[in-house]
């Protein structure tokens, strides 16, 4: 029997895998061929979307992007045995851009049936959580605080010490919750690992529950993300099924369980602390740190808050040692992080790489270049509250420093590429704009910066006191982001700043217009 | 004078005993840990600019103006949510933090009027002090932008803007002055505890909200006046100021409403009140307040104000206006006729609960000393008499074991026939916060009251008992502590009488007295009452709280000293967190009875025929003093309707309306010679008066009140008594007109002769209180400075007395007849009979008193919600408008006795507590049916009373 997979990922069901799968289910029946259609996760190349894998001996062979119209062809080129056809793109391990990658997060993401807990297990799946049981608690946190993983969510806090936090607070109740509260633009890694490994969460939810003696986790997720609901909640149930969730998990004597909760749709709830308060069934504003989460956070007990990233890495790093993902990456940024290229790129998708490959390398060489096939201006790196990185810094290693030392973020590893018709002080103003729109409007920088920032940009655009109005933009930058309690007023102005700084002519063109 | 301004420290005190040193702008200074560096810098008089941060709610870090810098940290955090740590250099001015300070204000401004000089809190704002700590010279962004300062922006609707909300009679909110601090949402979740107030919208949109999007007085908002008080600008500001402007001084005094005595800051203009503020600084109420002492003084004012004596010869006549030397002098010469003719016990009198303990103690003098009798009494009588008794003789005083604070340290809470939210809700709020903390909660009482279930609050065990069956109760819930072993016997061995706890102990061990066999008396599931002992005797410190649903029985005094068995037997007594704990109703209910105003005890509780306590009296005042008791309130009325009672002296109670019987009370009074009433209005009992004499409100006099906690607190002349005299110069005039010869010149001198013949007073003073603030009596040799808990290391009175508490059903049994059980209490905006508080807007939340019934009750009767129904007992029967509920049990009914329309009492029976007579106003067996309107009864007293308030010579002095 022939195995066919065909992605569940949102992104190959926007581009109609759901019918590509009909289709495919309705053609072999009708030509008697005896297939299996496995829903996987995606492989991270978007641009291939839907692709159909087919299990050969030589390895898996790749057809996309695969329409419903090509499904006769498909047959007709005995696809079901890797044949020819337009669409074949050879062995899928064997692609360029799965052979430059690294993947360790992602290794099994697209790979198994994400709802198997045999073909996770098969994958070297819950081998951490079984070591973890093995060394004990103590070690647990010491391995992720050696392995050098830092939270993936975007502020790169070190995961270890957080833990150790949390372990160090008396025993008592205690809460794991990871933040799937994806919510940046041009960020995608949360939802593919969680509809193509969903296992892999839950094995670093345990292993976290484990080290710092918690017995609860929650999910917060966004409700953006429906397929992700499904299908991380079936894994819940598959988990507990087969006894990887409950009481005395596989005789351990622990007890963990998940649950998953989800969001109403407001960014700030990306937030750690304003996603706790809204896990606790409040408004989504944000706390003022301290006290932290780690000491104080749901419900008021101490909590190990993550992102879907961070935690799905936990599992490898106690499978094969803190010291084999260390040995990845530069400087202060060790192992690899998980790029979602995206914007006006050639090839978009996931690319999990070590830390230190430079920017330029992943939009020029990796991306290959803009779709449209203009030069690039600008990538906006981290998100919408990431700045904007000119050419001229392409040479910028992939590196939490290197990116700060020029007042820029890596963050979730969102990169979104901008062609030269981008309107800078327009980009300016849609980084104002989002942040008026997502403010919890707790603090003041924020709730009123953002409105007063559109304000001041549309001035600059429509040439009014073009000098006097840039002065008070930066001014107004400079409160919102020392000033501000969280890092969505607090980054604002990053996109803004870097605007101005790389791309200052851009502020400049009505006055120009007006003069002539 | 001055206006008293308030140290804001903008964050609550650390309670830790661990010491923190660092160094802020160069100066040294060593705060507990869990300071906030804010706080710390306040300590040493450097104020960091603020607009969010307040000391009353905890740090919430929203407005970014309390911005320093740490040498060594990064970044720029807020003062006010980052604590001190040992040895950090805090900076508090920088030119980094000025810009960011300037800029933040700069965006402040840019969504705020502009009217500065007309706005009602100028001069009181702190948007407008921080524009100026800031140095903000000009908002650059223009007013041209989004804003929710004006209705039109260049002639369109402006859908952020919002009209002012005047729902509240007494506080506006003015959303376009919102700066969206959350400084009142979150005084009225930390602090009042109602969870009233919201934010609605996120960012720009942002705006406080009442519900959802509610008015004011269509929201859950109580009218604490919490949220008014932590507003910075003029968003939330009393109508008063509106009207009147800023006050000019102010005066701290003590409310004259329920007993929890909270302390407020007068604020005057002149001798006009602009509004009460809750004192910071007060020992009861720690700067909180409710809608009552906040705002509902303005009876004060109110037109039906009696401002000249007026005197009649019969009660079918007109008053007279007369001078106060007429009015006197025809009072005295009644009164002496009386005794001529009738003897010397045929007169009485009846102190005040409400006046000062100076008031008191003179009016029970006048009686020992003038009358030569110890016919006085007081409304304690008919409230927490019971409470007087029972700890007497378990513990030895007659008082509350705690003071307020105490409950901080509470486990468990107990509440039993007490509604604290409603009746002492300054106290219910600290209670609730308590109990949001994590502490566990038991209710005992019919009624499904608020703290049984409301934000975040829930009760873990609610035991809606049987109207009558407090002693079955208490007494089941001692079988499971007694048989379960969970009674701390190493206490009770050191601490109590361990003979008379065995037997008290094999008393409740019988099987009769276990929760199963008398689940059927008290309608609670055995199971219920199990689990609540448990949590009681096992739950850590655990204290209880009762109110008049335990004194107000056949078995009042039984209940109290089965509650004191209650603490006793589980060692909850003699430290923080526990105790037993009476709800005093009426702001001095305490101290009037201090005061000696029992029939059968000098001031400080001592008896009557003590004779070193009666010579000490008889050789300061001159006289010899009868060693017999005198009568009680319900003696009199029987002496006065058998005829050897013919004249009373009543100072500041409306007997007619708050005892029970009302016809039994009428034809008492109308049997008399001479009814003295002094009041501030002609109150129901003037209705029989031959003599009234206006009385001062607490504005208008110098005195203490003692408050549920033994606290004396001063209460402080703001104003000139617009009758005159204060009422302890009212009844000076009446003593000397009956050849007394006394002196006083001012209060001070009568507390001075309190504290010279009572032990437990021994060092109170004016002078000593002013300068502590209050006093927890007692106050002598052993306690200097009071004593706020007591009991700690043995019992006032050597070892504590086990009672034997054998519950005998209340004679007032359902029947055919009369098959529901009425239960009376009180309601949050009014007060007691309602004479202050329904001269004032209190009423807009509560026009009348209403029968709350439960809907299988009311199906049967066939009443619907807001009929008019005609409740019967076998006393008498009144009308009021029916409420259905399911907060009563099925059987019971329930309603307030706030307004002499209703007369509620006219329904409640002359039943009263074995020992003590207080009235069983808690049960009543009634029946309830549909009616058209008031009845005949209703019609007749309303007649009669515009009858007997006519003036007559009012009229004449007007032409």
């Amino acid at each position: 029997m022939a195995k066919v997979y065909i992605p569940l990922d949102m992104a190959a069901v926007a581009m109609g895998a759901d019918k590509l799968v009909a289709a495919v289910a309705q053609e072999a029946a009708a030509r008697g061929e005896n297939i299996e259609i496995v829903r996987n996760g995606s492989r991270g190349m978007l641009w291939l979307e839907p692709l159909i894998e087919v299990e050969t001996p030589a390895g898996r062979v790749g057809y996309g992007p695969a329409k419903v119209k090509d499904v006769a062809s498909l047959f007709d080129a005995g696809f079901l045995a890797g044949g020819a056809h337009a669409l074949n793109i050879g062995i899928v391990d064997e692609h360029p851009w799965m052979k430059k990658q690294n993947r360790v997060t992602f290794v099994r993401c697209g790979v198994i049936d994400p709802l198997s807990v045999a073909e996770y297990e098969a994958h070297d799946g819950f081998k951490g959580l079984k070591r973890a049981f093995e060394v004990g608690p103590a070690a647990v946190v010491e391995e992720v605080a050696k392995s050098g993983l830092r939270g993936r969510g975007g502020a790169g806090f070190p995961t270890g010490i957080k833990w150790k936090t949390v372990a160090d607070c008396p025993p008592g109740e205690k809460y794991v919750v990871v933040n799937a509260d994806e919510g940046d633009s041009g960020t995608f890694a949360d939802r593919m690992i969680m509809e193509g490994d969903p296992l892999s969460l839950i094995e670093g939810m345990l292993i976290c529950g484990y080290a710092v003696g918690a017995s609860k986790g929650y999910v917060y997720l966004r409700s953006e993300y429906p397929i992700v609901a499904k299908v991380f909640q079936a894994a819940i149930e598959t988990a507990r099924e087969s006894g990887w969730l409950g009481k005395n998990i596989k005789g351990s004597g622990f007890d963990f369980d998940v649950e998953l909760r989800i969001g109403a749709g407001a960014y700030v709830c990306g937030e750690e602390t304003s996603l706790l308060e809204s896990l606790e069934g409040k408004r989504g504003i944000v706390r003022a740190k301290p006290p932290l989460p780690a000491h104080v956070g749901l419900f008021g007990k101490p909590t190990v808050i993550n992102n879907v990233l961070s935690m799905a890495t936990i599992p490898m790093i106690m499978e094969k040692g803190a010291k084999h993902y260390a040995d990845l990456g530069v400087g202060r940024s060790r192992g690899t992080m998980p790029l979602q290229i995206a914007g006006n790129v050639k090839y978009g998708g996931l690319f999990e790489t070590d830390f230190g490959i430079p920017l330029g390398v992943v939009v020029n060489e990796i991306a290959g270049g803009t779709r449209s096939g203009r030069p690039v201006r600008a990538v906006q790196v981290g998100g919408p509250l990431g700045a904007y990185v000119p050419v001229s810094l392409f040479d910028l290693p992939i590196d939490y420093e290197a990116f700060a030392a020029k007042d820029s973020l890596i963050g979730h590893g969102g990169l979104v590429v901008f062609d030269d018709t981008v309107d800078m002080s327009w980009m300016a103003r849609f980084g104002m704009e989002f942040c008026a729109i997502e403010s919890c409007g707790k603090c003041t920088p924020c709730r009123l910066g953002s409105t007063r920032g559109v304000e001041t940009i549309d001035k600059i655009r429509d040439g009014l006191n073009v000098d006097a109005n840039i002065e008070l933009l930066k001014d107004l930058c400079h409160t919102m982001r020392f000033g501000s309690l969280c890092a969505l007023g607090g980054f604002a102005p990053y996109p803004v700043e870097s605007a101005l700084r790389h791309f200052p002519e851009d502020f400049r063109k009505p006055a120009l217009e007006a003069a002539e | 004078m001055t206006l008293i301004k308030e140290i804001d420290y903008g964050t609550p005190e650390s309670k830790s005993e661990k010491l923190v040193t660092l160094t802020i702008d160069g100066k040294s200074v060593t705060v507990p840990e869990g300071t906030s560096i804010m706080r710390a810098a306040m300590e040493i008089g450097t104020e960091i600019p603020k607009l969010c941060a307040t000391d009353s709610i905890q740090a919430f870090g929203s407005c970014r103006l309390c911005v320093i810098e740490i040498e060594g940290r990064n970044g720029t955090p807020a003062s006010c949510t980052t604590p001190v740590a040992p040895g950090i250099s805090v900076k508090t001015q920088t030119p980094r933090l000025a810009a960011i300070r300037r800029g933040v204000m700069e965006l402040y401004i840019s969504d705020h009027p502009l009217d500065c000089l007309t706005c009602a809190a100028n001069g009181d704002c702190e948007l407008q002090d921080m524009a100026g700590a800031v140095g903000l010279r000009d908002v650059r962004y223009g007013y041209d932008g989004a804003n929710h300062v004006f209705a039109r922006n260049s002639g369109e609707a402006n859908f952020n803007w919002k009209p002012k909300d005047e729902s509240n009679p007494y506080f506006s909110y003015d959303p376009s002055k919102c700066i969206v601090c959350n400084r009142c949402v979150r005084a009225c979740e930390e602090v009042q505890g109602t969870f009233a107030l919201t934010i609605s919208g996120r960012g720009f949109d942002s705006r406080v909200s009442p519900g959802m999007d509610e008015a004011f007085m269509e929201s859950e908002c109580v009218s604490c006046g919490a949220c008014v008080q932590a507003c910075p600008t003029a968003t939330l500001i009393e109508k008063s100021v509106v009207a009147m402007g800023q006050p000019e001084h102010s005066e701290v005094t003590t409310c004259a409403y329920c007993g929890v005595g909270c302390t407020f800051k007068a604020e005057m203009r002149g001798e006009e009140v602009v509004r009460m503020v809750p004192w910071k600084e007060g020992k009861a109420n720690h700067g909180h307040s409710c809608i009552k002492g906040r705002f509902a003084y303005g009876y004060a004012h109110h037109g039906d104000r009696i401002l000249n004596p007026m005197i009649r010869e019969s009660i079918n006549e007109p008053w007279r206006v007369v001078s106060w030397d007429e009015a006197i002098s025809f009072a005295a010469d009644r009164l002496k006729a009386a005794q001529e003719k009738y003897g010397k016990n045929s007169v009485g009198v009846i102190t005040s609960s409400r006046c000062t303990n100076e008031e008191s103690y003179l009016v029970q003098k006048l009686a020992r000393q003038g009358f030569r009798n110890n016919n006085t009494d007081t409304c304690a009588r008919v409230c927490h008499s019971p409470t007087g008794y029972g700890l007497s003789q378990a513990f030895g005083t007659s008082a509350g074991t705690q003071d307020f604070d105490s409950v901080d340290d509470a486990d468990v809470i107990l509440v039993m026939g007490a509604n604290p939210t409603d009746a002492h809700p300054v106290f219910g709020s600290r209670m609730k916060k308590r109990l949001r903390e994590g502490a566990k909660l038991i209710v005992i009482d019919p009624r499904r009251i608020d703290l049984v279930k409301s934000p975040h609050i829930k009760a873990d065990y609610h035991l809606p008992l049987k109207p009558g069956a407090n002693v079955a109760m208490i007494t089941a819930l001692a079988h499971v502590i007694v048989t379960e072993n969970l009674a701390n016997l190493d206490f009770v061995k050191s601490r109590c009488d361990w003979d008379e706890y065995q037997d008290w102990a094999e008393f409740v061990a019988l099987p009769k007295n276990s929760p199963e066999a008398l689940e059927s008396v008290l309608g609670v599931p055995a199971a219920d009452i199990r689990n609540a002992a448990r949590l009681y005797a096992t739950g850590g410190n655990a204290a209880i709280y009762y109110g008049l649903g335990v004194t107000e029985h056949a078995q009042g005094s039984t209940t109290v000293m089965g509650i004191a068995n209650l603490a006793m037997a589980t060692g909850n007594l003699g430290r923080r967190g526990v105790g037993v704990n009476p709800l005093r109703g009426q702001n001095n209910v305490q101290g009037s009875c201090d005061m000696g105003s029992f029939p059968h005890e000098l001031p400080g509780y001592r008896h009557i025929s003590n004779d070193a306590a009666r010579l000490a009296f008889e050789k300061d005042w001159g006289v010899s003093l009868d060693p017999e008791p005198g009568l009680r309130i319900p003696n009199m009325f029987d002496a006065a309707i058998e005829g050897a009672f013919k004249g009373l002296y009543v100072q500041g109670e409306d007997i007619l309306q708050s005892d029970p019987d009302t016809s039994h009370v009428s034809r008492a009074l109308a049997n008399m010679d001479i009814v003295i009433v002094q009041d501030l209005f002609l109150v129901e009992t003037a209705n029989y008066a031959h003599v009234f004499l206006p009385g001062a409100t607490f504005l208008e006099k110098d005195g203490t009140f003692t408050n549920a906690e033994r606290r004396i607190q001063r209460v402080t002349k703001v104003m000139s008594p617009k009758n005159g005299y204060a009422d302890w110069q009212v009844t000076q005039l009446l003593a000397n007109k009956l050849g007394l010869n006394w002196n006083y010149t001012n209060a001070s001198q009568i507390m001075d002769e309190i504290a010279r013949l009572t032990p437990s007073f021994a060092g109170v003073s004016f002078k000593r209180l002013e300068e502590v603030g209050s006093l927890q009596w007692p106050v002598n040799a052993d306690s200097p400075d009071g004593m706020p808990i007591m009991h700690i290391n043995g019992f006032a009175r050597g070892k504590g007395k086990f009672v034997i508490t054998e519950y005998v059903p209340t004679d007032e049994k359902v029947g055919p007849r009369f098959p529901l059980l009425l239960t009376t209490g009180r309601i949050l905006s009014q007060y007691n009979v309602g004479a202050q508080t329904r001269r004032t807007e209190n009423t807009q939340w509560h026009p009348e008193d209403v029968l709350e019934i439960h809907p299988h009750d009311a199906e049967d009767r066939g009443v619907r919600d807001g009929d008019w129904v005609k409740i019967a007992s076998r006393a008498g029967e009144t009308t009021l408008r029916a409420k259905i509920t399911d907060r009563v049990a099925p059987g019971v009914v329930y309603t307030t006795f706030h307004h002499p329309t209703t007369q509620a009492n006219v329904v409640t029976t002359d039943n009263s507590d074995w020992a003590t007579n207080c009235p069983e106003y808690k049960v009543t067996a009634v029946q309830v049916s549909t009616t058209n309107g008031p009845t005949d009864w209703q019609h007749q007293y309303r007649e009669q009373t515009e009858q007997s308030r006519r003036i007559a010579s009012a009229i004449d002095a007007a032409e």
